[in-house]
Order: C-alpha cells, then structure tokens, then sequence
C-alpha cells in the first residue's frame, strides 16, 4: 500500500511537472507565433512601402520598359523646304538616339566595353559608371547613323535601346543658311524662313522657295573666291529675276552650317543681303540717272561740269575717277562721276528724287519672307546736301536685296517688282500686268544703254561675259567709321543685268572690306572686285541655265549709240 | 470534403479526418505558386547558363513529385515512426555531411553538394529537418526523466552540427540550425536568464562570424551601408518591387529574372513582386504567416512535449526560411541566399521541405482517442498512456 501510495503521489508530482512544462510550453509557442506574425506583418507593411509608396507610376511600370516616344506632339512630322527645282534645302529625318536601362544590362562592364568601340567619345569608364548608378534612362547619344545603330544592334545587349526623334536636317548646310534658316531643338523655327513659315512647316505643309541651288552654288563659289582674293571681311550677293523679283540665289558671307550648333551671337549669323544696310556708293547712280532721264527731256549729250569739286558747307564732293572735264551723260555713268551724279541729282530736286527712291521702294523697310529684314536708313530731315550725296548711293543706306530688286524695277522695263523668296508660280505669270511703271520705256532703253556701256567702255569692263552682253554699274563706297568716312574700308559692289536689251537676270555682288592686291594692281573697287565675281556668276548662270550666248557685232552693241557722246581716253 | 465519411475508420479515413487539412492545402497552394513562379523565373537563368529553357522547371516538376509523396507519406506515420526516420536521416546526413568536406562538389566558394543520380543534393538540407526532430525527441526524453540527458545531447548534436557547418562553410544553415535549437530549449521551458546568456553566446558568435568569414562581412556591410560597393542583386530586387506596384507588370513580363543570376531560387520573391504585384506578395506572405500561426497554434492542444518541441523547432524552419529570404529580397534583412520554402526552385530543399513538413502534419495531427473522457482517466492510466506516447 505504502509503495502504492508513493508510486501515486510520484505520478501525480510527475503529471503536474509535466502538465506546467506543457502549459509553459503551449505559451512559448503562442509567443513564438506571435512573433511571426510580428515579422510577417513587418514583411507586409514592407512590401506595401516598396510597391505603391515607392512604386513606379503605371505608365513606366506598364511594361517595364520606357515607351517609345513618338515624333512630336502632334504626331505631324515637320515639312520640308525646297528651292523653286524641289532640292531639299531643308527636311526632317526620324534619328535614333542610344538611351541605356541600366536595370536592363546584363553585362555592364562588357557593353561599356563595346560601345566605347563603336563611339569613340563615350569613354569606358564613364559609362560604365553611369551604367552602374543605376536609374531607369542614361542618355548615351544623339541622332544616330543608321550605321552606328547597326553596330548597336549587333551588341544584342537588352539594355540599350533606342529613341526616335524628328531631326531638322539641311543637306545644303550652309548655303542657302541665311535663307532657310534653321530651328531649335524642339524643331521650331528660329530664323528665316523656317521662322516665318513656322506654323505652315509645323502642320505638315511644305514650302519651296525661288532659290536654285545650283545658282546659290556659282554664287556662293565666286563671292568666295571675290572674299579670298582680297582678304575681305565678307560680302552680300543676289541673282534676282528683273522681271519677277524672285530671288534665285542670295548668299550673305560668312556663313553657318544650320545642321552644326548654332551661335546666335557670331557674326556669321547675320544677314547681309537683307537684313543690313549699307551705304551702297555708286550703283545708285543709276537711280538718280534714271530720275534725271526721267525728269527732263534732254538728249544723252546733256552735260554736267565736273572740273570743279561741289562744296556744300563741311562737305566736298570729288569724282573718285576725275576726268576733271565737262561730262556728258554716258561719261558721267561710265566713269562714275559724283560731281556728275550729284548735278543731275540736284537738277532732279530734292522732293522729286526723294519722291522717285520712295517709288522704287528704296526708303521704306520692304516686304520680304523671312523676319530678317533690315530698315534703310534715309536723311532725315533730306535736305539739298542729302539729294546730292544720295544721288551717288551715299547717305543713304539701304539693304543690298532692296536696291538690286530697284535695279531690276527699271531695266525691265520699267515695272516694280519686290523682291520675294516663295516661290508662287501662278503670280509669276502676271506679275507684270499688276505692276506699277516707275519709268517710262525711253528711260529704261537709255539706263539698258548706259549699263552696257559701262561694261563696254566703262568702270565695269571686267564684268564682260562675251555673248552674254552684260551691262551693268560699279559701285565703291567708303564705309564710315565714327564720325567719317574710312578710306581703307571700303564697300566695292558690282550690280550686272543680261541680256542687256532686255535684261532676264540681276546679279549684284559687294564685298565688304577689300584689300588692295597686286593681281588688281592696288584696286579694290567695284570695278575690279564686284565686276569680275559678276562676270564669273554669269558665265556660270548661262551653263546652269542653258542661256545661248549671241554673237553680236560691235555696231549691233546696244551702247554703240552713245559712243559719240563719250570722249574715252587713253589707257591707264 | 466528402472524401471520408466522419464515421470512417479506414487509415486513409482516420488520417483525413485528423491531419490539419487547412496547413496541408496552405503547403499544396504554395507548391502551386512555386510551380507558376519557378517557370515564368527559371528560363532566363537557363538560358543564361547555356542549359534548356525549361531545365529548371523540368527538375522542379520532377523534384515535386517525391517532395509531394513525402509530405502526404510522411503525415501519416506515428510519431514514434517519425523519430526513427528522423535519427537514421540525421546519421546519414551527417556522414553525408563529414563526406562532402572531402568529396564534394564546390559551388560557388562552398562545399554542400554531392552528386546522386544526376541531382545535386545538399545534405544539410536533410540534416535541418532531421535534427529538429532528433532534438526534440531527446529533449523530450528529459521531460520524462530528469536523469536523461536529453538536453545536454541535444546541445552537442547542436553544435557537432554546427561545427561541420562552418567548415563548410554555410553561414545560413547555421543560423537556421541554431534557431531551430533556441526555439526548442525556449519551448522546452527553459528560465530567460538562460535563454539570455545563450541569446548572448549566440551574437557573440554571429560577431565572430563578421569578424572572420569575410563574405558575411561584406554582405552585413553592405546592407548597413548600401553606398559602400555594389549592391546589385538587392538594388535589382528592389526595383522589381518597385516596377510591379499593386497589379504587376504580368505573369512571364518581368525583367528581374534576366539580370539576377539567383532568381528561381534565392530571388525568387522579388520575380513574384514584379510579375504579379503587391496583391500577390501578401498573399504569399499571408499562406506563410497562417502556416506558422496555425503549425504553432494546433499542437497546444496536444499534451505531448516531443510534439511541441518538434513541430516548434520545424516551423522556426520553415518560418525563418521565409522571413530570411523575403526580408532579404526586400532588403530589410543583409542579403542572404535562402530558397523560399515549397516556391523556390531547389532540389534538395524540396525533398526537404517534404519531409520536415510532412513531419509537421503527422504531429499536429488530432491525437485518437478512445471513447473514454480524458477526466475520467485514473491517474496510473494517465501515466501509462504518457509514457506509452513519448
């Protein structure tokens, strides 16, 4: 009994030791439990912190790649600009650009490696380190060549994938710079015509214009050569249709490649041909000869005195090649007289010369396509001192565009025309009939003669292209500088129509800033630097064009006429 | 359900209406994720490797099969039987063990592997489960008989183990070795005090790992101080998180799993965060956390400490396994390579998982009883069946 009853109370101590471990058992395990539960949720909140916090908006997150971006806003690619023969001068091309997902690349080092190889610019290090940054977008490059993008491909790397975006391309590059304009980044247009063709170009609708390149190219070539040979600063030159004023080439020097980063504050930036003004010197004696041919009936030996220089107060005016005589009218022309030019000015009369610039649209900003567009500068108050001094192309500042479309307003016969850039081929076709007549036909046939005669016997010799009969004025500006004129810095410009009966063509030329060589034998006129750069633009014009040449006897020639009033002297 | 009558008293009857259908259809579901997980995750690291695309999901789906056997199998043994499998297991596995430090075949800077019928297998991976239940037993043993030396025998399996771990070295199985243990000396009722010095030996211990293993340092480093080199496995995990947001980018759409060389196995979560999204994650956080609640709530109704410590030291397993690799994927633990239970891809750990979690089954399992009222029992009945049980 005894063992029995100590068996029994061992049992029972030994449940009850067991029964309390069980229970505290139980508990830690309910704690341990609890615990988890703990991690878990701290795991959940985690998650939630990572994936809708932290996570990345829908669009990005759609299919784990960055889209695509698609051409611009609109969807509209931006038009292209053309010259009158459909040349592109300007056009969009879709390029790709290299982006990296670095989250994607399986193997930064190597694809670093590789594309180091392929672009020699984007150095190993470097872009192994931006790989390695991490991120979602690492811009490696722009505007791809569909060659370099070849080799991109061929990596295979998952990686590096490509963005298409519209690029302004210009395939001329700089010729036709001044023009055409160029746009931004953002493919909207900063100047010239794709500035003010902006919102056409940017709907999707094409553009051409008058120019041709192939003429933009002799024209650009010969200013060149012009700007070379005398060490110039630069130079403005034009071929204009004299019976539309469509503007066939227009070449401002220097010049910028639009295609390369774009400086707006250089010098090659500006626009010569339109946008400046300048005191364009002696081919203005062609206005004022035509006002005074204009004005008074008089015969082509009408005479001016020009022995004695004109003296209006502090100003002296002197023939620059003073034949110190009694001139006739084609002497007067032909060898540039100022002291001829200004008495014909004067006899015109102040009202009626300012009246007759006015109406050949030499003193008002004229109406042109593109937003560079300079204001002539016209005295003000124009008293009788100004129609003297504007009668020889001084005082009187004007941009080049502006005075060859006047040229061309009177050798063709006597209509005005603007000059203009679009080309608009059903406003070609009669043009003439709504254009006002500035001169009379008498007057254009003697201002066709005296151009020839220049050429023929004149300042404008060297502007001769046999068979093409050119005619045509010099003109040799000094430029002022401070308060006067700076001998040294001269303007020298050379303005030739032909056929000269009835002249098809305009092309002026000036070079700023010539230097005297010893090829011109110390000369940096007009007639020596603007002539024979007009010459070389015809001749080369007429191969372009598929003009004729004419063979045509001396007799025949449209100066001969006037030759009896000329008393031509020897040679230099 | 209706499989089974309530009143059916066939073995497959009996297990039915005893085993806890809630945990065992918890590990069928997540076995399903890791289906769907493993073949949308494992081609591109095939691939990668020059292997067939669907190498790792083939050995996935083949590996499942006898994982799968093991777990239903297994959760119908008695516990007794259990134990037993469990010693002869341990014993193998750490020869298995001793034999892969001589003879086995180096994968990434460690020793673990041995090669049997064309499958790598990791005896450490058996050796977890395994030593968790031989533990429990001999601690349990001490509940019975203060003069056993259960836990003294427990500690040194522990540390014998552990010892053969290092030399490895395996830095993770030894924490999860080590948890397990700690798990089962705090089931087993040991004072704070203890348990604090241990708490103290042991991150004086995991000090000594940084200190010396060199791969700890760095990792510890890193997630401590993230500018201090590349951290690109866990920074590619993140933005996984990251671009999946709370839909996913969708299932097969991912990109992680091209750039992580681990991510059908040790990052697999993070291709489960980006494919499927955050609804997705909780979920397979939600089965984990139920799994570990539910393994650790049934067996208090249990009265037999072997089961207690053993399912306690099983699921410290498989619930730290988990926490491990989702904490490390989404970086709020240090890096870690560890598979995510019954989702990763992983041979070895799949068998593994069988077993222990079949274990688990088998010992939550409603204990039968006969007719008569546990009150109603005398007391010399109590201790017989008590002792009959351990």
């Amino acid at each position: 009994m005894i063992f029995l009853k100590q068996a029994r109370r061992h049992a029972i101590k030994l449940i009850g030791e067991k029964s309390s471990s069980l229970d505290l058992a139980r508990g830690r395990l309910v704690l341990m439990g609890a615990c988890f539960i703990f991690a878990y949720m701290f795991l959940a909140a985690r998650a939630v912190d990572l994936m809708v916090i932290q996570g990345k908006p829908a669009a990005l997150a759609d299919n784990g790649v960055v889209q695509e971006e698609t051409a611009g806003a609109t969807g509209i690619t931006r038009a292209d600009i053309t010259d009158r023969n459909g040349e592109l001068l300007a056009t969009t091309i879709k390029t790709a650009s290299l982006y990296a997902d670095p989250h994607l690349i399986s193997d930064p080092q190597k694809a670093a490696e590789r594309l180091a190889q392929i672009f020699p610019d984007l150095e190993y290090g470097e872009t192994l380190r931006r790989f390695q940054k991490g991120g979602r977008f690492v811009h490696l490059k722009y505007s791809l060549t569909p060659q370099e993008q070849h080799e991109v491909l061929k990596l295979g790397e998952p990686g590096l994938a490509f963005k298409y975006e519209d690029r302004r391309v210009y395939p001329q590059g700089p010729l036709t710079s001044h023009f055409v304009g160029y746009a931004g980044t953002e493919n909207q247009g900063l100047a010239g015509i794709e500035k003010s063709f902006n919102e056409l170009l940017a709907q999707g609708k094409p553009v051409a214009l008058t120019l041709d390149v192939r003429l933009q190219h002799a024209l650009r070539r010969e200013m060149e050569k012009a700007v070379d040979d005398f060490r110039a600063v630069g130079g403005a030159g034009i071929i204009m249709n004299v019976n539309t004023g469509e503007v066939l080439a227009g070449v401002s020097l220097p010049d910028f490649d639009p295609n390369a980063a774009i400086d707006e504050t250089s010098k090659k930036m500006f626009n010569r041909v339109s946008l400046g003004t300048y005191e364009l010197g002696s081919v203005f004696k062609i206005f004022s000869t035509a006002a005074f041919l204009e004005t008074h009936n008089v015969g082509m030996n009408a005479s001016f005195d020009a022995r004695e220089p004109i003296k209006r107060g502090r100003f002296t005016i002197n023939d620059y090649h003073a034949e110190d005589r009694v001139l006739t009218i084609p002497e007067v022309f032909m060898y540039s007289s100022n002291i001829g030019a200004a008495m014909m000015g004067q006899a015109v009369g102040t009202d009626r010369l300012k009246d007759f610039y006015e109406d050949i649209g030499l003193t008002e900003k004229m109406s042109f396509e593109i937003p560079e567009v300079g204001k002539p500068q016209v005295p003000h108050p124009w008293r009788e001192i100004n129609t003297l001094t504007a009668s020889y192309g001084h005082g009187i500042a004007t941009t080049p565009l502006q005075m060859t479309a006047a040229v061309s307003s009177i050798v063709n016969g006597g209509y005005l025309v603007a000059p203009h850039l679009v080309l608009n081929k059903k406003a070609e076709e009669n043009a003439q009939d709504e254009s006002l007549r500035v001169v009379s036909p008498q007057t254009v046939h003697r201002m066709r003669q005296l151009m020839r005669l220049v050429v023929t016997e004149g300042t404008g010799g060297q502007a001769d292209v046999p068979g093409y009969r050119v005619g045509g004025k010099t003109g040799t500006a000094e430029q002022q500088s401070g308060r006067g004129y700076d001998q040294s810095q001269l303007l020298s410009s050379f303005v030739g129509v032909f056929p000269v009966e009835k002249p098809e063509y305009a092309v002026f030329i000036v070079i700023d800033g010539p230097k005297p060589t010893k090829k011109s034998y110390g000369y940096a006129t007009g007639g020596w630097v603007g002539a024979p750069a007009v010459a070389r633009v015809i001749a080369s014009m007429a191969a372009v064009l598929g003009i004729k040449p004419e063979k045509t006897s001396e007799q025949a020639d449209l100066s001969a006429s006037l030759k009896q009033y000329v008393t031509v002297k020897g040679h230099d | 359900m209706s499989m089974f009558s309530r009143t059916d008293t066939s073995f497959l009857g009996r297990w039915w209406w005893t085993v806890d259908r809630g945990l065992l259809a918890a590990f069928i579901l997540l076995i399903v994720f890791g289906i769907v997980l493993v073949s949308t995750a494992s081609p591109p690291v095939a691939e990668t490797l020059g292997l067939d695309s669907y190498h790792f999901l083939k050995r996935h789906l083949v590996m499942l099969l006898p994982a799968v056997g093991l777990l239903v199998g297994i959760s119908m043994l008695s516990p007794r039987a259990i134990w037993r499998m469990a010693s002869i297991l341990f014993i193998a596995s750490i020869a298995a063990m001793i034999f892969v430090l001589f003879h086995g075949v180096e994968i990434k800077g460690a020793q673990r592997w041995i090669h049997i019928f064309g499958f790598s297998l990791q005896p450490s991976e058996l050796a977890k489960p395994s030593f968790a239940i031989v533990a429990a037993w001999f601690m349990s043993r001490q509940k019975e008989n203060a003069k056993f030396p259960g836990n003294l025998i427990a500690a040194g399996l522990c540390f014998t183990t552990v010892g053969l771990l290092m030399l490895q070295p395996d830095l993770g199985m030894t924490i999860v070795i080590t948890s397990i243990w700690a798990s089962q000396i705090f089931l087993a009722g040991f004072r704070f005090r203890i348990l604090a010095i241990f708490a103290a030996a042991g991150a004086m211990c995991l000090g000594g790992a940084y200190l010396f293993f060199e791969h700890v340092r760095y990792r510890v480093d890193r997630f401590f101080k993230p500018e201090s080199g590349d951290n690109y496995q866990v920074d590619r995990s993140l933005e996984a998180f990251q671009n999946g947001g709370i839909g996913g980018i969708g299932p097969g759409q991912g990109t992680v799993k091209s750039t992580l060389p681990d991510a059908h196995a040790d990052f697999i979560f993070s291709v489960a965060g980006e494919e499927m999204g955050l609804w997705f994650v909780l979920i397979i956080i939600a089965v984990f956390g139920f799994i570990v609640w539910r393994g650790l709530n049934r067996p208090t109704t249990s009265d037999n400490i072997f089961s207690v410590l053993a399912v306690g030291g099983l699921l410290t397993m498989f619930g730290l396994q988990a926490l491990v690799h989702m904490g490390s994927a989404m970086n709020i633990l240090p890096a870690k390579g560890m598979t995510l239970p019954f989702i990763s891809y992983g041979g070895s750990s799949i068998l593994s998982l069988g077993f222990s979690m079949g274990a688990v089954l088998a010992l939550t399992r409603r204990q039968v009883r006969g007719s008569v009222a546990r009150a109603g029992l005398s007391s010399k009945t109590r201790v017989l069946e008590a002792g009959n049980q351990s």
